[in-house]
C-alpha cells in the first residue's frame, strides 16, 4: 500500500467515526458564529470595506463529512488537479481570516506558493500591516466574549474544531503532502489528538495554576488564571501540527489571537481557517494572516493593543530580536523563539505563558 | 483634634557607620565609583557615605555569584531552609534596629516600618525558607532547577521589603544574587548583608552593590546574569524589557500602577473612607500599587467626599520617627519635585485640589495629602503615577460604568471594590484587569500571596507558590 492509499483508507475508516460521532446529542448549545458585520470593521474606509466582504458566506462551508475522503472539495491548484475525468477543477482563492471572514489582503497583493517539488499550488494573500491592524482590532473585539465565556463552553469548542479537522482529513492529509510534510496524515492525527488533548485543559487549568493562599490574618485570599487578553502568535513552519499546537493553547483559556502563518506553506493555515469559522468559534477569536513574517510580525510585535506575542515560528534571530525590542513598548509577554519538537508532550507552558494571575482579597468576618 | 505628646522613637539602638562598602563574596569592599550620600528626607541630615559600584565592582560581585551558585544549588534543599529559617529569625531579633534604620533612610513612620515592613520582611523569608525542600510539589516537575545568579534590582519605597521579596524566593530555588538597592534607601540591604554574615550564609549567595542607575544597567545587563528582576518605574522596565531582548534571561518586572478604588453607594463609608485613606496615604502614597485614583458612584460622592475630608484633617504628618506619625517625609528632592510638578498640573488642567491645614516641617521633604476632585479621565493626574500622596477623584453611575473607567489606563496592578453586595464584587472583580483585588479592604501584603501586575504594570508574580516560577528553569 502507498502512502497515498494508506492514507486515503485511514480517512475513510476516520469519516466513519466522525459519522457516529455526530449522531451523539450536545448536552448544550453551543455558541453561536457571531459574523463580523463588515460596517464596524475598525477604520473602515474606502477599500477595506470592500476589502473584508466574504465571498463565501460561512454558513455555506461544507458541512462535517460532506467531503469525499479521496477528492479535496476546494482543491487548491494542485499539481494532481484538472486530470480527473477530463473535468477541470474549480480551484479555491486562498484569503485571509479576519473577524470571521475571508478578506483579501487590502493591500490587493499576493505571493506564490509552490509544493515541495516547486510546482504552482496558489496565489496566497500578502498580508499588510493594515490587515494586521484590522486583525488586532476584530481579536481585541472578541476578547470579551470569550474570554467571558464559560471554561466549559470553550472546551466544546474546541473539541468541536478537532471533530471539524477530522472530519477534513484527507484534505489537509492531501495539502500537507503538497507542502512537504512528511507522513502527512499521521501529522493531522496528531493535529486532532492535540486539539483534543487541550479542549480538556478549559476547566482544569484554573485548578492547576490557582491556588487558595492561607494568609496571616482574618482574609479569604484566592488567586486565579485569567487570559492575557489579545496575543500575536508567529507560527512555525510545520503548517498543521506546529500551527496547531501554538493556537490552541493561546485560545483555550479564553485569549483571542492573531496568527502569522508559515510564510513557506501558508495554505493549511487558511483552510484551518475553514475549520474554525464551522466549529462555532467566534469570529475574532483567531484571525489569521498569510505573508510576509518578516514585514508582519514587527508590526504586531509594536501594536499597543497587543498584550503578547509569541515568537515561535520566528528563525530569523536578528527578527526576533528586533520583534522582543518592540514588544517592550508596552511591555507585551513575550514567548521567545524555539523548535519544539511537536510530537512530545506539550505541557501547560503554553498556556501559562499567556494567563495573568488575578490576586482577591476578602475579609472574614460577621 | 487631640494634642498628643511627641512619642519618639530613638534612634539610638542602630549604630550608623560614617560610610559603608559594597558586599561582595561575603566582605565587604571598596567600590570604584564615586560614593555617594544617603540623607534623611525628614532633615536632610547626611546618614552616611555609600560605595558606588562600577561595571568592575558588578563583574566581580557575579563572578562571585556565579562561583558560589555551584555549591548552593547543590545543597539539599532542607539545608538551604535552614539558613533562610536562620535569616527569618535575625530579622525578628533585629526588627526594631532595622526598622529605625529604615524610617531614617526613607522618611517613613516608624510605625510602618515597625508594623508592616519589618514583619513581612521576616514573614517572607519564613515563608520561602519553607518551600526550599519541597520544590518538587510545586507543580513545576519533580525537580525542578535554579537558573544561576540573579540580577535584581529594587525600589526605594519598601527597601527591605523588596530585597526580601527578590532575595528569599530567589535563595529558596538555589540560585545566587547579586542586589542593587535604591541610590536613596541603601542602609538596610548593607545592615542585611551584615545578617547573612551573622547567619554564615556561605560568601558569594549574596552580594550586595550599591549605586545610581548606572550600576543597575550594569547588573541587569551583564552576560553572565541568568534572572532579571526589578521593582521599579515602568518607564525603566521597558528600558530593561528591550535591553534583554535575544538573551536567554528571565525576567520579572513589577512595575507602576494607577489603581482605581472603586467605592458603591452601599459600602460601609467609615470603612471605606478608612480604605481609600490607608490605599492612597500609606507610605506617603509611594506605593506601586496604592489606591491612587477614587471611583466614587455619584449618589453618595457629596458624604463620602466629606467624610474623607474629616478624616485627613486627623492625619498627622511630622516627624516619621514619631510613633503618632501617620505621614512621613517624601523620599527624595527629587520625587517631591515630581509630586508638585503632576500636582500643578492637575490644578492647570481644571481639577480642584484640596489638602487640609496641615503645618509642614520647614527641613526636609514634605507634601501635604492632597484630593483632586472634578477629574476627568483625560487629566494627566488620573493617567499618570505620582508616587505620592494625591487623590483623583471620579465618579461612576453604574457598575459598568465602573469597570470602564478603572480599566481605563494602561496599568494593571491592583483595585479596590468597596460594597457590601457579595455577587458584586465578584462581578467586578471579574472584569478589573488587575493583578490584585482587594474587596472591602486595601494594600493588604501576605508572603502566600501572589503579586504582581498586567499589561504595562509588569509580568510576573511575586509570593506564594506562583512566586518560584520566576527563580526555576521552568
Amino acid at each position: 500500500m502507498s502512502k497515498t492509499e494508506r492514507d486515503a483508507a485511514k480517512a475513510r475508516t476516520a469519516k466513519a467515526r466522525a459519522g457516529k460521532a455526530r449522531a451523539v446529542k450536545e448536552p448544550v448549545t453551543e455558541m453561536p458564529v457571531t459574523e463580523m458585520p463588515v460596517e464596524e470593521t475598525p477604520a473602515a474606509g474606502g477599500p477595506v470595506a470592500t476589502a473584508l466582504v466574504a465571498e463565501a458566506p460561512l454558513a455555506q462551508a461544507p458541512a462535517s463529512g460532506t467531503v469525499a475522503p479521496d477528492v479535496p472539495a476546494a482543491g487548491a491548484g494542485r499539481e494532481s488537479d484538472g486530470q480527473r475525468a477530463g473535468r477541470l477543477s474549480v480551484r479555491k482563492t486562498y484569503k485571509l481570516y479576519i473577524g470571521g471572514a475571508f478578506p483579501r489582503s487590502e493591500s490587493g497583493r499576493s505571493y506564490v506558493v509552490t509544493s515541495s517539488t516547486g510546482g504552482f499550488l496558489a496565489n496566497a494573500s500578502k498580508a499588510s500591516r493594515k490587515d494586521a491592524r484590522d486583525a488586532v482590532s476584530a481579536a481585541r473585539k472578541a476578547f470579551a466574549g470569550w474570554s467571558g465565556a464559560t471554561p466549559y463552553n470553550r472546551g466544546q469548542i474546541l473539541y468541536r474544531i478537532a471533530e471539524m479537522l477530522e472530519s477534513r482529513r484527507a484534505q489537509f492529509a492531501a495539502e500537507l503532502a503538497d507542502a512537504g510534510t512528511e507522513r502527512a496524515g499521521e501529522a493531522v492525527d496528531a493535529a486532532i489528538d492535540r486539539l483534543v488533548w487541550y479542549a480538556g485543559w478549559s476547566d482544569k487549568i484554573s485548578a492547576v495554576a490557582g491556588s487558595a493562599n492561607p494568609v496571616a490574618g482574618p482574609y479569604f485570599n484566592i488567586s486565579a488564571p485569567e487570559p492575557t487578553g489579545v496575543v500575536a502568535v508567529v507560527a512555525p513552519d510545520d503548517p498543521l501540527l506546529g500551527l496547531v499546537s501554538v493556537v490552541a493553547p493561546v485560545i483555550v483559556t479564553g485569549n483571542t489571537c492573531v496568527v502569522v502563518a508559515s510564510e513557506r506553506a501558508p495554505l493549511p493555515s487558511i483552510t484551518l481557517a475553514e475549520v474554525l469559522a464551522t466549529s462555532d468559534l467566534p469570529g475574532g477569536v483567531v484571525n489569521i494572516l498569510t505573508g510576509s513574517v518578516k514585514e508582519i510580525a514587527p508590526w504586531l510585535a509594536a501594536h499597543m493593543d497587543v498584550n503578547a506575542i509569541d515568537l515561535t515560528g520566528v528563525a530569523d534571530e536578528d527578527l526576533a530580536v528586533t520583534c522582543e525590542q518592540a514588544a517592550a513598548e508596552n511591555l507585551k509577554r513575550v514567548l521567545r523563539p524555539s523548535a519544539p519538537d511537536w510530537s512530545a508532550d506539550p505541557g501547560t507552558r503554553r498556556m501559562t505563558a499567556f494567563l495573568e494571575t488575578k490576586t482577591v482579597w476578602h475579609p472574614t468576618g460577621l | 483634634m487631640f494634642e498628643y505628646a511627641p512619642a519618639p522613637e530613638s534612634r539610638d539602638v542602630v549604630d550608623i557607620k560614617p560610610s559603608y562598602g559594597l558586599f561582595i563574596d561575603g566582605e565587604f569592599t571598596d567600590g570604584a565609583g564615586t560614593p555617594f550620600k544617603t540623607v534623611n528626607p525628614a532633615t536632610e541630615e547626611v546618614l552616611a557615605e555609600v560605595a558606588t559600584a562600577s561595571q568592575a565592582d558588578v563583574d566581580r560581585a557575579v563572578r562571585a555569584a556565579r562561583k558560589a551558585f555551584g555549591a548552593w544549588s547543590a545543597l539539599p534543599g532542607s539545608e538551604r531552609a535552614k539558613y533562610l529559617f536562620r535569616i527569618a529569625r535575625i530579622v525578628q531579633e533585629r526588627s526594631r534596629e532595622l526598622a529605625v534604620l529604615e524610617t531614617l533612610d526613607n522618611g517613613k513612620p516608624i510605625r510602618e516600618a515597625r508594623d508592616v515592613d519589618l514583619p513581612l520582611v521576616a514573614a517572607h523569608f519564613f515563608y520561602y525558607a519553607g518551600w526550599a525542600d519541597k520544590l518538587g510539589y510545586a507543580g513545576y516537575g519533580p525537580d525542578p532547577r535554579p537558573l544561576g545568579v540573579a540580577g535584581q534590582v529594587i525600589p526605594w519605597n519598601f527597601p527591605l521589603l523588596m530585597l526580601a521579596w527578590k532575595i528569599a524566593p530567589a535563595l529558596a530555588c538555589g540560585n545566587t544574587v547579586v542586589l542593587k538597592p535604591a541610590e536613596t534607601t541603601p542602609l538596610t540591604a548593607l545592615l542585611f548583608a551584615e545578617i547573612c554574615r551573622q547567619a554564615e550564609l556561605p560568601p558569594g549567595v549574596v552580594n550586595i552593590v550599591t549605586g545610581a542607575g548606572e550600576t543597575g544597567a550594569a547588573v541587569v545587563n551583564h552576560p553572565d546574569v541568568n534572572k532579571v528582576a526589578f521593582t521599579g518605574s515602568t518607564e525603566v522596565g521597558r528600558i530593561i524589557a528591550r535591553s534583554v531582548a535575544g538573551s536567554a534571561k528571565k525576567v520579572t518586572l513589577e512595575l507602576g500602577g494607577k489603581a482605581a478604588n472603586i467605592i458603591f453607594e452601599d459600602a460601609a463609608i467609615d470603612q471605606a473612607v478608612e480604605g481609600i485613606v490607608n490605599g492612597i496615604f500609606f507610605n506617603q502614597g509611594h506605593v506601586c500599587c496604592a489606591g491612587s485614583r477614587l471611583l466614587v458612584q455619584e449618589s453618595i460622592a457629596g458624604d463620602l467626599m466629606e467624610a474623607l475630608k474629616r478624616r485627613l484633617s486627623m492625619l498627622r504628618l511630622g516627624d516619621p520617627m514619631d510613633k503618632n506619625t501617620d505621614i512621613g517625609a517624601i523620599n527624595s528632592a527629587e520625587q517631591l519635585a515630581r509630586v508638585r510638578e503632576l500636582s500643578d498640573i492637575g490644578e492647570a488642567e481644571g481639577a480642584e485640589r484640596w489638602s487640609p491645614a496641615c503645618a509642614l516641617p520647614e527641613r526636609g521633604f514634605w507634601f501635604p495629602p492632597t484630593i483632586f476632585s472634578g477629574v476627568a479621565q483625560s487629566h494627566r493626574i488620573a493617567r499618570d503615577e505620582v508616587f505620592g500622596p494625591v487623590l483623583a477623584v471620579l465618579t461612576f453611575r453604574t457598575p459598568a460604568e465602573a469597570v470602564e473607567k478603572a480599566n481605563n489606563t494602561a496599568y494593571g496592578l491592583s483595585a479596590g471594590v468597596w460594597t457590601e453586595k457579595g455577587s458584586r464584587i465578584l462581578w467586578m472583580a471579574d472584569r478589573l484587569r488587575a493583578g490584585v483585588v482587594w474587596a472591602n479592604t486595601f494594600n493588604k501584603f501576605d508572603p502566600a500571596s501572589p503579586f504582581g501586575g498586567y499589561k504595562e504594570s509588569g509580568y510576573g508574580r511575586e509570593g506564594g507558590r506562583h512566586g518560584l516560577e520566576a527563580y526555576l528553569d521552568v
